[in-house]
C-alpha cells in the first residue's frame, strides 16, 4: 500500500503539483485561466524550451551543453548581421544560423570526444569563446537598422518582415509562431528519442557507454551528433529571439542557459522518469513559465523570479534523485 | 599450523575467522599464521575470499567470529590506521588507491604521518624531503621525490606505496597481487625488495595467483577456495597440487557426446599478444565449443578483445572463413559475424536504464526497426522467446535489469548474442557471479545452439571449461601452451601442469624464474 502511494506520487506527483498550482492561481486571479494568459505562458517559455529540448539530447548521451545560451545569442547576432549589414533574405539567414549552430555543436563534440575534455569544461570554454566572438564583428555594439558601422558608413539593410513574423506573427490569430516551432520541435525530438533506434542508442550510451561500444554502437559519432542537435536547437532559439526583438542586442540571451538547463533538469522528475526526456523537458519549461506568470499576475516583484525558479529546480532534483532512486532499489 | 617455515613463532596468527555478507559465507573457519622472515603465499581464484580476508586483516572490515593475534597480543583493528599502528601494513592491489596522484612522491611517502596529525601544523617541504629520503633509504631506492606521483610510471607508484607502508616499520607486510600490472623487469625489482625485507625479518603475506611470482618467492603456500583453506604446501613445493587445491578437483561432464568441428571459422597465425610473449596459432571450427583456460592475467581477455576489434596483436594475422580479418572496431567485428559478451557484465554489457527486451536488442536494433523506428512489439516478442529458451526467471520482458539475480542477468547478456546467427561467439568469463543452476542453463543453451558457429569461452576455472567445452586450450604468459579434447583420453593432470606453467612451456624471457622453480 505505502509502496503504491509512493509509486503513484513519483509518477504523477509533478502533474498534481502543476494542476494544484494552476487552480491556486485561478482562484487568486481568475484572469489566469484566460486564453490570452495561457498563450502568454507558452510564448514566454518558447525559446527557453527550444534550448532545453536541445540540451536534453546531450543529457541523454550522458553529456551536458553549457554553450547553448551563447550559441543562441551568437545566432541572434549572426541573423541580425546578415540581414542588417549584408542585406540577406529570410531563408538564407535562417539557414546560416542553423548551420552556425550545427558547427558550434560539432566543435563541442570534437573537443569532448577527441580532445577528451570533460563535457562541462569543454562547453564552458566554447560558451566563453562565443560570448566574446559575437562582439567582434560589430565592435561590441548592438545591431539595429541604420546603425553606424565601425568604418563609419551606415548599415543599409533591414530586417525582412517575413523574418520578423517568425517572432511576432500568430497562427489563427492565437498561437505565436515561436510556440508552433517549439511544439513541432518538441514532437520531433520526442519521437526521435523514444521511438527511433538512434534515440535508443543515445539512451544506451548515456546509461552505459562501454556496453554500448561493445554492442557495436559508434559512440563517438552519436555523441558528436547530440551536441550538433543541441547547437542547432539553440540557434533556432536565437533566430526566434532576433525575430522577436527585431535587433541584434548584445545583452539578450543572458538568462537563456540557466532557464533552459533548469527546464531540462526539472523534466527528470516528470512521470518519475528519472532520466532526461523530451516530454518532461517541455513540461518543466511550461511549469516554470506558469509559475512566473501566476506570480506576476499576483504582483510578485520581478526580482523574485530567479529565486522561485531556483527553488523549483532544487525541489525537482531532490524529487528525482532521492525519491526515485530509493524506489528503484 | 603454529610455526612457519623459518621455525620462529608466528607474528600474525589467525584462528577460526568467519565472515558473511547476508546469506553468503565468504570466509569459513580460516586459520592462518605468518612468521618473521617468511613469505607466505595465499592463492585463491576470483571470489575465493582473498579480498575479504585482506580487508579484515587491514581493519577495513570486521570479522563475524575468530581470533587474531599480532606479536602475541590480541589484534582487532577497527580502522586501517589501527592496523598500521599495531605493526601491520597493507599494499592494496589498486595502486592508485594507495597514492595521492597530485602530491609529490615525498609527500606521498609521508602521507600517513601527515594524515595522523603527528607532524604538527607546520611541515616544511624541506623537512618532508629529508624524512622522505630516510624512508626510501630503507629500500635503497632513489625515487624522484619532487615529482608528482601522477607523472611517474605505475611500477614506481607501486614502490611508493610499498615504501610508504614500510615507513611505519611494520612487522607484517601484506602485498595484494602486487605484480598484476607490472612488466617482467619491474616485477623482478619488486621480488628483490621482497627478499630484502624477508632477510630483515619482516613477515610477508603475499597474495597472488600468478605462478611465476609463486615459484620465485614462496616459502609456503596456502590455498583458499570458497572461503575455506583447502591446502597448505611446504617445501618441496607442489605447485600443481596447489593449483588443484585452489581451483578444486574438476568433475568431467558425462553423457553428452563430444563434438568435433566441421569447418574452420577463425584461424590465428603466429599471433603475439605482447612484445615479449611467444607467438601462437590455432583454428576454431564451426560446431565446436572451445574453452581457453588459464590463470587470471595470462592474456585471455586480451586475446578476446583482439578478435573483437578492441586492440591489435603485436604481430601475426587472423583469418575469418579463409579471408583476412582485421576489424577496426566492435561494430566491424559484429558486422563480420563475430560477437562477444565481455567479462564483468555490469561494465561491459548491461545497460541499467533499459528493461530486459531493450538490453537484448541493443546490438541488433537495425534489424528490429523499420525506417529507423524500433518495432517494439517485435522486439518484445523476440525477448519472450529468449526468456523461454534460457529459462530466465522474471515477471516479463519489460522487467528492469536491477530486479534480476546475477545468474539471470548473465542469461540476458548471453541471450543478447544468441538472438542472431554468428560465425564466432566469444564469451569472456560467462559464469562469473552466476549460480550453479543458471550456469547449467547457459552451458546447455550454448551447446544446443553451437551447430553452425564456432564458440569460444574464456574461463579461469577448469571445471567450467570442462562443463561447456569440446576442446580446451590452455593459456599461460600470454601464449597458448596446451590443446586438449575433452572426453576419453583427456589428460587432466597434464592440463593442470600447463596451467601451473610446468613442462618447460614458460616463455623464453623467464629463465631466471625457471631456475628458482627448479629448486
Amino acid at each position: 500500500m505505502t509502496l503504491a502511494v509512493r509509486d503513484l506520487s513519483i509518477r504523477y506527483g509533478f502533474f498534481v503539483l502543476l494542476v494544484a498550482l494552476a487552480l491556486f492561481f485561478y482562484a487568486a486571479q481568475p484572469a489566469f485561466m484566460s486564453v490570452r494568459s495561457l498563450v502568454f505562458v507558452f510564448q514566454s517559455v518558447a525559446i527557453t524550451a527550444i534550448l532545453a529540448l536541445g540540451v536534453t539530447g546531450t543529457l541523454v548521451v550522458g553529456g551536458f551543453d553549457l554553450s547553448i545560451g551563447s550559441v543562441a545569442a551568437s545566432s541572434m547576432m549572426a541573423a541580425s548581421y546578415a540581414m542588417v549589414i549584408w542585406g540577406w533574405g529570410t531563408t538564407e539567414t535562417v539557414l546560416l544560423c542553423i548551420a552556425f549552430g550545427l558547427l558550434a555543436g560539432l566543435l563541442n563534440g570534437l573537443i569532448i570526444v577527441y580532445g577528451r575534455v570533460p563535457d562541462l569544461l569543454a562547453t564552458l570554454g566554447t560558451m566563453f569563446l562565443l560570448l566574446g566572438l559575437q562582439l567582434v564583428p560589430t565592435a561590441g555594439r548592438s545591431i539595429a537598422r541604420g546603425m553606424t558601422l565601425p568604418d563609419s558608413t551606415t548599415a543599409t539593410g533591414s530586417f525582412d518582415p517575413s523574418f520578423l513574423a517568425l517572432g511576432r506573427a500568430r497562427l489563427f490569430d492565437v498561437l505565436p509562431v515561436s510556440v508552433v516551432v517549439m511544439l513541432a520541435l518538441a514532437v520531433a525530438i520526442f519521437v526521435f528519442l523514444e521511438f527511433t533506434r538512434w534515440g535508443r542508442v543515445m539512451y544506451a550510451i548515456g546509461s552505459n557507454e562501454q556496453a554500448s561500444r561493445l554492442a557495436g554502437a559508434p559512440v563517438a559519432r552519436y555523441k558528436i551528433a547530440a551536441y550538433m542537435i543541441s547547437g542547432a536547437f539553440a540557434s533556432i532559439g536565437g533566430i526566434l529571439l532576433a525575430a522577436r526583438v527585431g535587433r541584434g542586442d548584445v545583452s539578450s540571451g543572458n538568462n537563456l542557459l540557466l532557464d533552459a538547463v533548469a527546464a531540462a533538469l526539472i523534466g527528470f522528475a516528470v512521470l518519475g522518469a528519472a532520466k532526461p526526456n523530451a516530454f518532461g523537458t517541455l513540461i518543466g519549461a511550461l511549469f516554470v513559465g506558469m509559475l512566473l506568470q501566476g506570480l506576476t499576475m499576483m504582483n510578485a516583484p520581478y526580482y523574485t523570479q530567479d529565486a522561485v525558479k531556483g527553488g523549483v529546480l532544487v525541489v525537482a532534483l531532490l524529487f528525482t534523485f532521492s525519491l526515485t532512486r530509493r524506489a528503484g532499489r | 599450523m603454529t610455526e612457519g617455515e623459518t621455525g620462529a613463532p608466528p607474528v600474525l596468527e589467525i584462528t577460526g575467522l568467519e565472515r558473511a555478507f547476508g546469506q553468503n559465507r565468504v570466509l569459513r573457519n580460516v586459520d592462518l599464521a605468518v612468521s618473521p622472515g617468511e613469505v607466505l603465499v595465499l592463492m585463491g581464484a576470483n571470489g575465493a575470499g582473498k579480498s575479504t580476508l585482506v580487508k579484515i586483516i587491514a581493519g577495513v572490515l570486521s570479522p563475524d567470529a575468530g581470533r587474531m593475534t599480532l606479536a602475541g597480543r590480541p589484534y582487532l583493528p577497527a580502522r586501517p590506521i589501527d592496523a598500521v599502528g599495531a605493526g601491520l601494513s597493507v599494499v592494496h592491489q589498486q595502486i592508485n588507491d594507495a597514492v595521492a596522484p597530485d602530491l609529490s612522491v615525498a609527500q606521498n611517502l609521508l602521507l600517513d604521518r601527515l594524515c595522523s596529525g603527528r607532524t604538527g601544523a607546520i611541515y616544511s617541504p624541506r623537512r618532508a624531503r629529508r624524512e622522505a629520503e630516510t624512508i626510501q633509504a630503507i629500500l635503497g631506492l632513489s625515487l624522484p621525490l619532487d615529482r608528482a606521483v601522477s607523472e611517474i610510471p605505475l611500477a614506481d607508484r607501486q614502490l611508493v606505496a610499498i615504501c610508504r607502508a614500510l615507513a611505519e616499520e611494520p612487522k607484517v607486510l601484506v602485498l595484494d597481487e602486487p605484480t598484476s600490472s607490472l612488466s617482467q623487469r619491474e616485477a623482478e625489482r619488486l621480488f628483490g625488495i621482497v627478499e630484502m625485507l624477508k632477510a630483515r625479518g619482516v613477515a610477508i603475506l603475499y597474495i597472488t595467483h600468478r605462478m611465476s611470482d609463486i615459484r620465485r618467492l614462496a616459502d609456503r603456500i596456502v590455498t583458499l577456495r570458497d572461503g575455506r583453506i583447502t591446502g597448505e604446501f611446504r617445501p618441496p613445493l607442489d605447485f600443481e597440487g596447489a593449483v588443484t587445491a585452489m581451483l578444486g578437483a574438476p568433475i568431467q561432464r558425462d553423457g553428452e557426446a563430444i563434438r568435433t568441428g566441421t569447418r574452420p571459422v577463425l584461424s590465428l597465425e603466429n599471433v603475439r599478444l605482447t612484445s615479449w610473449s611467444r607467438p601462437f596459432s590455432f583454428t576454431l571450427d564451426a560446431g565446436e565449443v572451445t574453452a581457453i583456460t588459464g590463470l587470471v592475467g595470462t592474456g585471455k581477455s586480451r586475446l578476446a578483445e583482439m578478435i573483437f576489434g578492441l586492440g591489435q596483436a603485436v604481430s601475426g594475422q587472423m583469418r575469418l572463413m579463409g579471408k583476412p580479418y582485421t576489424p577496426r572496431d566492435c561494430g566491424a567485428a559484429i558486422e563480420a559475424g563475430v560477437f562477444m559478451a565481455g567479462k564483468d557484465r555490469a561494465t561491459s554489457s548491461i545497460v541499467p536504464g533499459f528493461d530486459i527486451a531493450r538490453n537484448l536488442s541493443l546490438p541488433f536494433l537495425r534489424h528490429r526497426s523499420r525506417a529507423g523506428f524500433v518495432d517494439r512489439s517485435g522486439e518484445r516478442q523476440k525477448a519472450r522467446r529468449t526468456i523461454a529458451d534460457l529459462s530466465i526467471v522474471c515477471q516479463g520482458e519489460t522487467d528492469d535489469m536491477a530486479t534480476l539475480s546475477g545468474g539471470n542477468q548473465q542469461k540476458v547478456v548471453v541471450g543478447r548474442w544468441l538472438a542472431e546467427a554468428s560465425k564466432l561467439l566469444i564469451l569472456d568469463e560467462p559464469f562469473q557471479g552466476v549460480d550453479i543452476k543458471a550456469r547449467g542453463d547457459i552451458a546447455r543453451r550454448l551447446r544446443e545452439t553451437a551447430g553452425d558457429r564456432a564458440t569460444l569461452v574464456l574461463v579461469s576455472e577448469i571445471d567450467e571449461a570442462l562443463e561447456v567445452a569440446d576442446r580446451i586450450l590452455v593459456m599461460s604468459d600470454h601464449t597458448i601452451v596446451g590443446d586438449h579434447r575433452t572426453g576419453p583420453g583427456f589428460d587432466l593432470s597434464r592440463l593442470l601442469a600447463e596451467v601451473a606453467g610446468d613442462l618447460g612451456a614458460a616463455p623464453v624471457h623467464s629463465e631466471n624464474r625457471l631456475e628458482s622453480a627448479a629448486g
